[in-house]
């Protein structure tokens, strides 16, 4: 790992002072710290946030809505009772991320800015058009199985590795940012940004920006009931997902009124379409209707090496994800969170 | 430039003098503190050997720099039994036989601690084996490692009754 | 024909207890030592540089750049590089493998050492070592199975023959009513032991201090003195415990020569611990097979061909551990002819090495999937079939087992699990949750090898015991069962025995692998302990002081610290007043124990078990999770039942880990590893293991060595990997003809 300087501002305002080119923020470290690590980011000096008490508190907003301060460690979101009653299903994407030890570490603001996990991305001694623009892409026609399926580009096929980010997504979150030029709002949907001919540019923020919180405006909390994440893996737990998803409905008797959808693990960013929401709209909740949403949310996807069979997996998962919300939010947390397998896991339990 | 912090480390209050911020909470416990119970199985967050309790918290120390833990107060396994009499947690693990090489086995154990006061698991297996899945055991030693979670918890649960009897 | 064993061999009351591990509160409380925990005075770190190319040359080395990071004491590259003796391209052991020590600047795989950095701190090091940035004249590398054509294993493993014939299997084949030709592929995988190789190195003078984890210490010091040309004497290893090891920790690797031989031009100790991702590469694998299966039955279902080809791909410039696969097939089912061969295909790779079980587990993940799709177009239950095919007498050989109680381990499994009433047919079984259920069973198998071993008793004064041999405990319970052992001999109670371990100082405790290291360091442990307990006994049956003077011809009882007559135990002394009188001089004993080689041509010698496997899969999702598994294993006599049981359970999930998860993935253009950390490699977490169970069948196997043990560190894996396949066949209907078993693959079939 490369020397840096380490400084600690106890202000937002501070923190942005500090900021100059080279630096970067430091949440809980489990990315960035990895990173420099095996040589991918060489900061020189390190701005740590871990003091900035205004980035602290989790806010319940009247209305409904709320509002998470960047420095919330991931653990303390998915257990806050009023925030996870509110919003179930970003609770338990959280909680499908990682593991125990990783979220109390990981912070918001941290796991919004997280890294792609593209092996070739971590790997200094391949060519990465994100890491190091117009070195080219070695994930093209290399070991690409879990790349996107979704929004790449032949610059680029890495996917964004988030959970928490997808049920944000399709909750519409708004980011709030802070940086030389003062505050502003992202909407989510916005932040993070497909790959284009420049995939070194992630996000939307500016250099110096910072995250300073996230909201979830008052209509998001309308899905609490019937809001489901779901997760598929290549072990039970503590893996990256293949895809995933986030699915809520608002649902008037048997007809759904609102309905809300992202795609995880497909797209250098959490794949929301609304006009596959909109086509669930005065519908019932049928699995003919998720199909129809699943195939609109999917289209234009098309493989981008060995990873065809993500196209199919995420139809199938949508169409899971909208039968599981539509069946309603659990009372209690899975034991398995977002996994197949989670919902029935209580039934056995001997050792 | 030198980095001065203090650390409260299984009770004691330690003043640490760092050369280089570079240095995580791990290799400071490692090879600077001489507290060499906690291990390194990865440095990189994807095995659990490193865990340890910050503020009572379970994290992975190899991902915490020191610098960013001034005025923290760190639990490690070298502070976990009370002098001779081990904790229901590592008692547990030797009755359950919770694993075979024993190079897990703090991180395993820490976790569990921490895992146990997080209060989200309780004796519940499937709840226990998702808790612990940040902790791998390449002796695959899960099956007395769950064994033991479980029953820790429900002597812990007993004792603090008693206690509150 | 006489009996082999001669003595009738004495159990106390320790073997076949369930003690806890006499190393239990060590490793609890963080007071265990591993290697990489010690930290000499004046000690520096070192950290090497992998190549980041699997095939060329290094043409230039950053190392102004490296040494001009604070804290870089020195930078070694084949320019500068430290000397050894003898030469890392030779083998001077069986076992030994070709090293890299900067002897020149050739690339042959991979994370192969290219430059060693030392500093004052492991920041530094580390640093140092990443600053060197290497350039290379890179050449094409091969990789995969289809890197060249397969050519015949010149030999297989430890020189056994690469084929195999018994009979004439194509006749076999012809006259079948029924054949199945099917090739199954396992991929390359890692040991990844938790604890990563490590070693710190002490030269005082031409001595050598190195704690270094480490299966066989005597053997590997041997290596070591070879290399630094140094006596063997002068070299101390200790490898108190090791954090695992499965096969990978029993040589001298690259890593570890080169800091060895670092530490004495510097003349500072040093430590060297590798990164996760340097464990893909200088440190043994096992090497990716494909298999190809040919079975006839007959029309009473009865086996006249089995027909096993292995490929195994090998490094190219030792290969001399292809993985021998073919021989699982070798001493299990009663085919009528017989054939395995061993083909090679060299790609530019790490030398392979002994993975546990290895051969058996790659070799019966085949033959036990493949045993299966007989059975189902035989249209028999595939337990059925196995007892048809049932081999009383060794096939191929016609020898006779020393012991095989696979049938009760068939029974036993089979009624625990639930297994009657299984449907024949596959996708039969949907559970209330609506996950496809499925049930498949595998036989396990795994030779019962001895090596050679020694060992030392003494009775103190106190009458309390001393035992000595240097064994290795990487997890399987050494420092438990064999003091067991010890106990029993010495005729004491286990808290009155001191077992000294770990240390090249001590007798050779010989190899702790093959899933022979009880059998064989408690068999010299046990007869040091009764030969200490004989020399006692003609203490006290020549002092006429002695209850027991004149019963010497009859032989003692040792028990509970006295000894007792054997035909009158109303005589008895206890050892600390035998010894009293005799002088108050502890008494010594030495024991070795290895098979006679009349013995091992005699008999056909192998642990058995069945395993059953549950598995529930999504069937939409095909997310697949194992939900019971059941072993039975007959695997002689049990020492610690505890502690058996948790190696066949890790043996086990191994197979689960085999069957769904572990695989090495190389960029095919370059010949690297992408998955080389444990995020991206899978082995199961602790979710993935649930609905575990293992059971014993006991034996009494006199042949196989006095104490009747046979081994259970590696047979868990093999029968388990086919057990898990066969049920994904059973829930879905799909045979996935490779491993791991991946949702892609039951998704493209759907
Ligand atoms: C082994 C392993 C497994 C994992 N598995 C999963 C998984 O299954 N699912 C999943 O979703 N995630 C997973 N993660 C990723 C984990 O969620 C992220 O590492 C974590 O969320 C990052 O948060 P942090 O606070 O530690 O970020 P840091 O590491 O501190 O920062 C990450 C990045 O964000 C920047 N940053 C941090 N805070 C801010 C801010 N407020 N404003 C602007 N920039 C900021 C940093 O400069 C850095 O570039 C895994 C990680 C590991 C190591
Ligand atoms: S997919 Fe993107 S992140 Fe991965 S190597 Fe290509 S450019 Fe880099
Ligand atoms: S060493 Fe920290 S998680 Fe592996
Ligand atoms: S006990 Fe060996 S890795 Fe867990």
């Amino acid at each position: 790992m490369k020397r840096f300087d380490y400084i600690r501002p106890v202000s937002v305002d501070d923190a942005v002072a500090a900021f100059r080119p080279g630096a970067a923020y430091l949440g809980g470290g489990t990315n960035l710290l990895d990173l420099m690590k095996i040589g991918v980011i060489q900061p020189d000096t390190l701005i740590d946030l871990g003091r900035i008490a205004e980035l602290g508190p989790i806010e319940m907003l009247p209305g409904g809505g709320a509002r998470v301060g960047a420095l919330v460690r991931n653990s303390d979101l998915a257990y806050d009772r009023a925030f996870a009653a509110a919003f179930p299903m970003v609770a338990e994407a959280i909680l499908a991320g990682a593991s125990g030890q990783l979220r109390n570490a990981a912070t918001v603001g941290g796991n919004l800015m997280q890294k792609t996990r593209c092996a070739y991305f971590q790997d200094p001694h391949s060519a990465c058009n994100r890491r190091e623009p117009g070195s080219g892409c070695a994930a093209r026609g290399g070991d690409n199985a879990n790349l996107a399926v979704l929004g790449w580009s032949d610059a680029c096929i890495a996917t964004n590795p988030s959970d928490m980010c997808v049920p944000l997504a399709a909750l519409g979150a708004v980011v709030e940012v802070q940086g030389p030029a003062g505050k502003r709002d992202i909407p989510i949907a916005d932040f993070h940004q497909l790959p284009g001919d420049q995939p070194e540019t992630e996000t939307a923020l500016q250099p110096g920006e910072l995250v300073i919180a996230i909201r979830l405006p008052t209509e998001a909390a309308d899905f609490a009931r019937n809001a489901r994440y779901l997760k598929v893996r290549e072990r039970t737990s503590f893996a990256f997902a293949l895809v995933s998803v986030a699915a809520a409905l608002k649902l008037d008797g048997q007809k759904i009124i609102a309905a809300r959808i992202a795609l995880g693990a497909v797209a250098a960013k959490p794949w929301r379409v609304t006009a596959a929401e909109d086509l669930l709209v005065g519908q019932a909740p049928t699995e003919e209707a998720f199909a129809r949403a699943a195939d609109a949310l999917l289209e234009g996807a098309r493989a981008s090496g060995d990873n065809g069979y993500k196209i199919e997996l995420a139809r199938r998962a949508v169409i899971r994800a909208l039968q599981m919300s539509a069946a309603g939010t659990p009372k209690r947390m899975p034991a398995l969170p977002a996994s197949p397998f989670g919902d029935v896991a209580e039934e056995h339990s001997h050792v | 430039m030198s980095y001065s912090i203090s650390l409260t480390v299984n009770g004691a209050q330690r003043r640490v003098q760092l050369d280089d911020p570079r240095v995580t909470l791990l290799d400071l416990l490692r090879e600077r503190l001489d507290l060499t119970g906690t291990k390194k199985g990865c440095d990189r967050g994807q095995c659990g050997a490193c865990t340890v309790l910050v503020d009572g918290r379970r994290i992975n120390s190899c991902l915490a720099l020191a610098v960013t833990l001034d005025g923290a107060d760190i639990s490690t396994i070298e502070g976990l039994a009370d002098g001779d009499t081990l904790h229901p947690v590592q008692a547990a693990f030797i009755e359950h036989d919770g694993f075979q090489c024993g190079y897990c086995t703090p991180g395993q154990i820490m976790s569990a601690v921490g895992l146990i006061s997080e209060g989200h698991a309780g004796d519940d297996p499937e709840r226990v084996r998702e808790g612990m899945s940040g902790n791998l055991c390449r002796c695959a030693a899960y099956h007395g490692i769950t064994e033991a979670v479980v029953d820790a918890t429900r002597r812990m649960a007993e004792t603090t009754e008693r206690k509150s009897a | 024909m006489s009996d082999p064993v001669t003595m009738p061999i004495r159990f106390g009351s320790n073997s076949g207890q369930s003690v806890t591990r006499r190393d239990g509160v060590a490793k609890v409380t963080g007071r265990a030592t591993y290697a990489a925990d010690n930290h000499p005075d004046g000690m520096l770190y070192a950290v090497f540089a992998p190549a980041t190319i699997a095939r060329g040359r290094v043409t230039h080395l950053d190392t102004a750049a490296a040494k001009a990071h604070p804290g870089v004491v020195e930078v070694f590259t084949p320019q500068n590089r430290p000397p050894v003796v003898g030469d890392p391209d030779k083998k001077p052991f069986m076992f030994a493998i070709p090293l890299e020590l900067l002897q020149d600047d050739t690339v042959r795989y991979a994370m192969q050492p290219i430059a060693l950095v030392i500093g004052e701190t492991l920041e530094a090091a580390t640093e140092g070592a990443r600053l060197l940035n290497p350039q290379y004249a890179a050449e094409t590398p091969r990789t995969g199975m289809d890197a060249e054509a397969a050519k015949p294993a010149p030999s297989g493993p430890f020189g056994r023959p690469a084929e195999v014939v018994h009979g004439d299997t194509a006749a076999g084949l012809a006259k079948a009513v029924e054949t199945l030709d099917v090739t199954y592929d396992t991929p390359a995988q890692y040991h990844n032991a938790m604890e990563p190789h490590a070693i710190v190195a002490k030269w005082d003078g031409d001595r050598l201090e190195i704690d270094t984890p480490n299966q066989a210490i005597v053997l590997s010091r041997a290596f070591y003195a070879y290399y630094l040309g140094i006596p063997a004497d002068h070299i101390l290893i200790r490898s108190p415990y090791l954090g695992g090891g499965f096969g990978s920790k029993a040589v001298p690797y690259s890593p570890l020569v080169l800091t060895i031989a670092a530490a004495r031009v510097l003349d500072r100790p040093l430590k060297l611990v590798l990164s996760r991702s340097q464990m893909f590469g200088p440190v043994g694998h096992r090497g990716a097979t494909r298999q190809r299966l040919r079975i006839g039955i007959d029309d009473q279902a009865q086996m006249t061909a089995l027909d096993h080809v292995a490929t195994a791909i090998v490094d190219s410039f030792d290969s001399s551990f292809p993985e021998p696969a073919a021989g699982a097939s070798q001493g299990l089912y009663a085919a009528s002819a017989l054939r395995s061969a061993l083909m090679v295909v060299h790609n530019d790779i790490g030398v392979p090495g002994a993975m546990r079980a290895p051969g058996e587990a790659s070799g019966s993940a085949a033959l036990e999937c493949a045993i299966d799709e007989m059975a189902e177009k035989a249209g028999i239950d595939p337990l059925e079939f196995r007892l048809k095919n049932y081999a009383d007498i060794e096939p191929g050989t016609g020898k006779p087992y020393s012991s095989k109680a696979l049938r009760e381990c068939y029974a036993k499994g089979a009624q625990r699990f639930g297994w009657a009433g299984r449907p024949l047919a596959p996708r039969q079984m949907v559970d209330e949750n609506g996950f496809l259920t499925g049930w498949g069973m595998g036989t396990a198998l795994f030779g019962a090898p001895m090596f050679a071993a020694q060992a030392r008793a003494v009775l103190r004064p106190d009458g309390t015991g001393l035992v000595e041999t240097a064994a290795a405990d990487m997890g399987q319970g050494a420092w438990t069962a064999l003091a067991q052992i010890a106990a029993d001999s010495l005729g004491l109670p286990l808290d009155k025995v001191e077992f000294r371990s770990g240390s090249s100082d001590l007798p050779d405790g010989g190899v702790a692998g093959g899933s022979g290291h009880t059998a064989t360091a408690g068999g010299a442990l046990h007869a040091a302990g009764t030969d200490a307990i004989r020399r006692l006994g003609e203490l006290a049956a020549a002092d006429p002081a002695s209850p027991l003077f004149g019963t010497g011809n009859q032989g003692f009882i040792p028990r509970d610290g006295r000894l007792y007559a054997a035909r009158d135990e109303s005589r008895s002394e206890a050892y600390a007043d035998i010894i009293a009188r005799a002088g108050g001089e502890a008494i010594e004993g030495k024991g070795s124990a290895s098979r006679p080689p009349e013995d091992a041509g005699r008999y056909a010698m192998y642990s058995h078990g069945a395993v059953f496997a549950e598995v529930k899969i999504d069937p939409v999702l095909f997310q697949m999770r194992v939900t019971r598994l059941v072993g039975a294993f007959a695997a002689g006599r049990i020492i610690n039942p505890k502690l058996a049981e948790s190696q066949l359970m890790g043996g086990m999930i191994w197979g689960i880990s085999f069957a769904l998860h572990e695989e090495a993935r190389f960029d095919k253009r370059t010949g690297r590893i992408m998955n080389s950390d444990l995020a991206g490699y899978h082995i199961p977490v602790n979710a993935d293991v649930r609905g575990l169970e293992v059971m014993t069948v006991h034996e009494d196997d006199p042949h196989v060595n006095p104490l009747g043990i046979k081994g259970v560190g590696e047979i868990g894996v093999t029968g388990t990997v086919g057990a898990i396949g066969n049920a994904i066949w059973h829930a879905t209907g799909r045979r996935i003809r490779h491993f791991p078993i991946r949702i892609e693959d039951l998704l493209a079939q759907d």
